[in-house]
């Protein structure tokens, strides 16, 4: 650690008399006692990691890779461990979040930032700091509740399915989207907007021709947040999935991601089954490092 | 400012300047005219701000009007029974769990923060792997770590679902929340506090706990309090470590089952039509102590912060 050498040098060039060597010492230990706090993040991700991995690649090597992660056959109470329909039904619920998502966000957050009159925005911004502190659980619950019904009438089945989903995945990531993407737009000077105006563009052409591309990173990161919001959520997205573990052909279909295949298939967890949960939780931290790296690159690219 | 300032003087009329820069309603039709583009996206941009806020309105009035048409006195009681499904030993755990977390992640994310600002360098190696491993941790969905709990504390260490594994799991949950808000705080106290302070002959321990860590409380006690806010809200970390029982009968010590608030809501959800009406009742319940936290959080961190 360099810091050790700082302290030190500073001792050499300011002789501490014996008395004082109590109160070194002290320093120096409670320099010892945070620098451990600090570590024990580095510990927890590596706990994680190994007792995730630890268990998660033996199970799937009993299994087998290809069957365990490209099988279309999810069924835990007949052993039947093959996650690719519950990769492709995160995809796509994470996709339809995006879809739902991010165009609502985006555009809120101009407004935002860019129409909102002062009195508004007094109200505004505290709902949305509401929406992004309602437990997902009564998410889960209104959904099930109000948007399982709405959709059932309108698109026929039995409502629970990606439009479902989605609309309900899509509300929860706006706070997340809304939120970053208005304070990257705030962060781009302002002599941009006021020279576009300027030049005789319209107030939207200069948001979204010259703003925009200048808060770039800062968009980008917001919408990856909100992917990976998506990617994770469990407790609304169990109840709403409808839970049939089948490659979705259309809208109205029910499906299972990851996280909902995890959590119902909580009751058979032992043995091998159990193996093959944490296998799908340790593919579901995949995703999340990856989408962890992504957000670390765009934000060095935004220094 | 400069407006400010003329404003003062009274010397130009005011209403000109402004009328430079504001164009009339006429004006800006014939600009849209021109870029029916522009009012494309003006429509869209109201279409979906009309949208989000509508969402938040239908779903707080929707959950509050059907909670509280739900409420009783028997929901509050003492005792959980059968009968009453009293929320009160739920409510109770709730608060067992999140004074573990935030006790244990408080202390552990405040001391890293401080390591992270006022000892190392950011150039450290060090550092750099421990923003790493905070921003992973920080991504990291609450399923992994309820399994990790479960493979770890339930399992492992064969303590069963208990109260203190769904607090330890939380605490790593919301350590980098933590610390990221108080690295923030600690950053905002400005240099001249800690050079005061060396100058007066102060170490930097002393400084630190003296000078440093009062003055950046108000931002580190917001961020213990959105700590506490995740904590109330979190339901599959939860069920996955200290268990989830539609029975929250008060546990007599850490190491029983327990479930939070949310965890009972799910329960109750998990009995399917049975219990309508108190779910509606135990969302509310939620949604107001989500809402009282965050602002509570928000207000200490804005109007307790000095200005420097």
């Amino acid at each position: 650690m360099q810091t050790n050498t700082a302290v030190s040098a500073e001792k050499e060039s300011n002789p501490v008399p014996k008395t004082k060597t109590l109160a070194a010492v002290k320093e120096i230990g409670m320099m010892a006692v945070f620098a451990a706090a600090a570590l024990i993040f580095v510990a927890a991700v590596l706990m994680i990691c190994i007792y995730l991995f630890a268990r998660a690649i033996p199970g799937i090597s009993e299994i087998g890779w290809v069957n365990f992660l490209f099988g279309a056959d999810w069924a835990l109470g007949m052993d039947l461990f093959g996650i690719g329909t519950l990769v492709v039904g995160t995809c796509y619920s994470t996709a339809g979040a995006l879809i739902v998502g991010v165009p609502v966000g985006l555009l809120t957050a101009t407004f935002m930032a860019f129409y909102c009159p002062k009195w508004l925005y007094k109200i505004l911004k505290p709902l949305t700091n509401i929406l992004a502190g309602i437990p997902s659980i009564v998410y889960g619950y209104f959904g099930l509740k109000v948007i399982v019904p709405i959709v059932r009438n309108a698109f026929g089945g039995a409502g629970f399915n990606l439009i479902t989903a989605s609309l309900v995945l899509g509300v929860m990531i706006l706070p997340t989207v809304i939120s970053i993407t208005e304070n990257s737009l705030r962060a781009v000077p302002k002599s941009y907007y006021e020279g576009s105006i300027a030049l005789g563009a319209t107030k939207e052409r200069a948001i979204f021709r010259t703003v925009f591309p200048a808060a770039g990173s800062g968009v980008m990161t917001a919408i990856i947040l909100g992917l990976g919001r998506a990617i994770g959520e469990t407790a609304a997205i169990t109840l709403l999935c409808g839970n049939v573990a089948h490659f979705p052909t259309s809208l109205t279909d029910p499906f299972v991601t990851l996280a909902s295949g995890i959590s119902s298939g909580m009751g058979y967890a032992s043995g091998l089954r159990l193996e093959a949960l944490i296998g799908c939780a340790a593919v579901l931290f995949i995703f999340v490092l990856i989408i962890t790296v992504l957000v670390m690159l765009l934000k060095r690219k935004a220094k | 400012m400069a407006r400010e300032l003329i404003l003062k003087e009274g010397e130009v009329d005011t209403r000109s300047i402004v009328s430079i820069n504001r164009m009339s309603v006429r004006e800006r039709l014939r600009a849209y005219r021109r870029k029916p583009l522009s009012f494309v996206m003006l429509i869209l941009i109201i279409l979906a701000s009309a949208i989000t806020f509508g969402a938040v309105l239908w779903i707080l009035l929707y959950t509050f009007i059907q909670g509280f048409s739900n409420f009783s006195l028997d929901l509050f009681a003492w005792e959980h029974t059968s009968k009453n499904l009293s929320m009160m030993p739920a409510l109770i755990n709730t608060l067992v769990i999140a004074a573990i977390s935030l006790a244990i992640a408080g202390v552990i994310g405040v001391f890293a923060a401080i390591f992270m600002v006022e000892y190392a360098k950011s150039t450290n190696i060090f550092v750099k792997i421990v923003r790493v491993a905070a921003e992973t941790l920080a991504g990291i969905p609450s399923i992994v770590y309820g399994i990790f709990g479960m493979i770890f504390f339930v399992r492992l260490f064969g303590w069963g679902y208990t109260l203190l594994g769904g607090a330890l799991t939380m605490s790593m949950m919301i350590m980098p929340l933590v610390m990221r808000t108080t690295e923030e705080a600690l950053k905002a106290v400005p240099d001249s506090f800690r050079e005061g302070s060396y100058a007066l002959g102060a170490g930097k321990l002393r400084t630190i706990f003296v000078i440093i860590l009062p003055a950046a409380m108000p931002g580190i006690i917001s961020g213990i309090i959105l700590g506490l806010g995740r904590v109330v809200g979190e339901t599959m970390a939860l069920v996955f470590t200290a268990g989830s029982t539609l029975d929250p009968a008060f546990p007599s010590g850490l190491m029983e089952t327990g479930s939070t608030l949310t965890v009972y809501l799910y329960a109750l959800i998990g009995e399917g039509n049975r219990h309508i009406g108190q779910a509606w009742a135990v969302a509310v319940v939620l949604i107001l102590l989500t809402v009282l936290i965050n602002g509570l959080a928000e207000y200490i961190g804005n109007k307790l912060k000095k200005e420097y």
